[in-house]
């Protein structure tokens, strides 16, 4: 089956939960409503010609300047008809995206990690606690904006003989290198050349 | 201290609490031989019998994900050997072609021979450690000395071929990063025919052994239905029938040009998972030496000056080779906008790389789909019912690594 017209077969599977689709690097991306994903999933796996029965991953994506600021990212495939789907949906910061633990059971840890990761709520989830961070982390550090380093740092104190948390305190500023070159990618104004091309 | 006592004396107490449903909750690890690296699960005991079970994973969590964000694409690449150590080469695969899907590289077809060796070498790393681990855990002691004296050689040919015995950072996006000495490549065909004789002894010790069977057989039954639901891969398929590997299914590397044949289990318990890997090795080596046989001459990183680094005799004359390498090791290579997913099949199942570039030197996000965290997540729904025991038992069996499952 050519991606396109597998493409456009997902689009009428689908039916009103379809927002748009992309074919790229041989691969299919369908872009779904994020309220109705569980109706999508669910389609796509008990779909006859389709039968995209295993989850294989889900993940977050963070986009910061975004209205709605996440993706969920939901890869598909079908060891029937050995074929793979992207499904994504978009969901703003502090809405939610139902779970979909009910049509694939492994979304359980998926949407667990995607929660303590990125902080997206998945409403109907049975058990959703954080699942990678420490316990008690606060924030959830895979957003752009958490910085790298984090905020506390953990040592044993020798006095009250027990791990303690701290603010993390850098002996050396963290090195960000931009290696970016000023003549192709980045666009931005050298010091002391502001005024270049006002004239123009 | 006074209320156990009184419990312990009052036998119609202790029926009581039995009648209730009370449970015991024990915790077993983070630190405990059978749990493979930092794992720790509550369990919840009735008797011997288990009810619950809950796994607290990201101990060794060390945000690798967010780490590659802030890496160009060839320093993101070691991080990749530091995830499911075991067999570090086959995760630097997935890394390696999901960039070069993205850039659109054809890698040349000494270095894809280079791949496939060294991808069975570190399938053979896996799946040997595994194995004899497992045989450890339901308690014999002699496999895993065997086996690790073939894993030391294993990685002897990992430190001659990148200088590293197990951080390896051998594959690069667009080929390999050395050459192999023809010597190098004369000592694996020679292992290659050494290596099936200590799978015999091995063998001999554990698949008709008594004990060995009595824990294994029937223990942590995966159903085909359940494999898919849960998400499962690699042997946790197989074992159970499913005839699916990626390197048959969805080839890539040049692996429908080798002649190997695919495992299969009956049963879908820990023992048909443990046969299945055995038949792997030997697989394994069928593809080495097919990979030796056909390997041709030619160069093992693609020829672009934007891509790959120049060699040290062309940076000492040409002033060309000295910007380029001077612009590869600082800013990196820039990766066309666009996102790909790529897998290999690595011995633990499905490895796959969720790359999203924005067209800077640096990925914007990398989602690493291991398969050990598939495989722990249904620890729950395989152990329940099971005794004790057997969560050691079924916990070998998966297969788990705690550098992949963390990240």
């Amino acid at each position: 089956m050519g991606m396109e017209k597998f493409a456009s077969k997902i689009k009428s599977v689908l039916k009103s939960s379809y927002v748009m689709h992309e074919v790229a690097h041989g691969e299919v991306t369908v872009v779904v409503r994020a309220e109705k994903v569980v109706d999508a999933l669910t389609a796509l796996r008990d779909h006859k010609d389709l039968r995209l029965v295993q989850l294989i991953d889900l993940c977050g994506v963070d986009w910061p300047g975004r209205s709605r600021r996440f993706d969920v990212v939901y890869h598909l495939l079908s060891p029937f008809k050995n074929t793979r789907l992207r499904v994504k949906a978009m969901v703003g910061e502090g809405e939610s995206i139902a779970s979909v633990c009910d049509v694939f059971p492994v979304a359980n840890w998926f949407e667990r990690e995607a929660f303590d990761m990125y902080g997206i709520n998945f409403s109907g989830h049975p058990d959703l606690r954080r699942l990678l961070t420490d316990y008690g982390f606060e924030g959830h550090p895979f957003r752009k904006d958490f910085p790298l380093t984090g905020y506390v740092e953990v040592r044993y104190d020798e006095t009250k003989k027990r791990v303690v948390y701290e603010p993390v305190k850098l002996t050396q500023e963290y090195r960000h290198f931009d290696t970016l070159s000023p003549w192709e990618g980045a666009e931005y104004t050298l010091p002391g050349d502001e005024k270049a091309g006002a004239d123009q | 201290m006074t209320e156990h006592r009184d419990l312990t004396l009052n036998p119609e107490a202790v029926s009581d609490d039995v009648a209730e449903g009370n449970t015991t909750t024990i915790n077993f690890g983070p630190q405990h031989p059978a749990a493979h690296g930092v794992l720790r699960l509550v369990l919840e005991l009735d008797g011997e019998v288990v009810e619950r079970v809950d796994p607290h994973v990201g101990l060794l969590h060390r945000g690798t994900e967010k780490l590659i964000e802030h890496k160009t694409y060839l320093q993101a690449m070691p991080y990749f050997d530091r995830l499911d150590y075991v067999a570090p080469m086959n995760q630097e695969h997935a890394w390696c072609m999901a960039v070069e899907r993205l850039l659109g590289v054809e890698v040349p077809a000494r270095a894809q021979h280079i791949r496939v060796l060294y991808s069975e070498i570190g399938r053979i790393l896996s799946h040997l450690l595994n194995v004899t681990t497992q045989a450890m855990d339901v308690g014999a002691l002699t496999p895993p000395l065997w086996g690790f004296e073939e894993r030391e050689k294993l990685m002897v040919f990992y430190e001659r071929a990148s200088g590293s015995r197990m951080h390896a950072a051998y594959f690069r996006p667009g080929g390999v990063h050395q050459d192999l000495p023809p010597k190098l490549i004369a000592d694996i065909d020679k292992w290659c025919d050494e290596f099936p004789r200590v799978l015999d002894d091995i063998e001999g010790l554990l698949t008709e052994n008594r004990i060995f069977k009595q824990r294994n057989v029937d223990i942590g039954v995966v159903s085909k239905e359940f494999a898919y639901q849960w998400g499962f891969s690699g042997v946790m398929v197989r074992g159970s029938g499913i005839p699916w590997d990626l390197r048959k299914s969805q080839p890539y590397e040049g692996y429908e040009d080798y002649e190997f044949d695919i495992p299969l289990g009956k049963n879908g318990d820990c023992y048909d998972r443990y046969l299945c890997r055995m038949e792997e090795m030997r697989q394994s080596v069928r593809i080495m030496k097919q990979a030796i046989a056909k390997m041709p001459e030619g160069p093992v990183m693609v020829e672009d000056g934007k891509l790959a680094p120049p060699k040290r005799g062309e940076m000492k004359t040409s002033m060309e080779a000295l910007i380029h390498h001077f612009k590869l090791y600082t800013e990196g290579a820039h990766v066309p906008a666009g996102e790909v997913y790529a897998c290999v099949e690595a011995p633990k199942g499905e490895f796959g790389v969720y790359l999203v570039a924005d067209g800077s030197n640096k990925p914007y996000r990398a989602k690493i789909r291991a398969p050990g965290f598939a495989h722990l997540a249904a620890m729950d729904a395989l152990n329940r019912g099971h005794m004790l025991a057997d969560v050691s038992a079924i916990l070998g069996s998966l297969d788990i690594v705690f550098g992949e499952i963390d990240r």
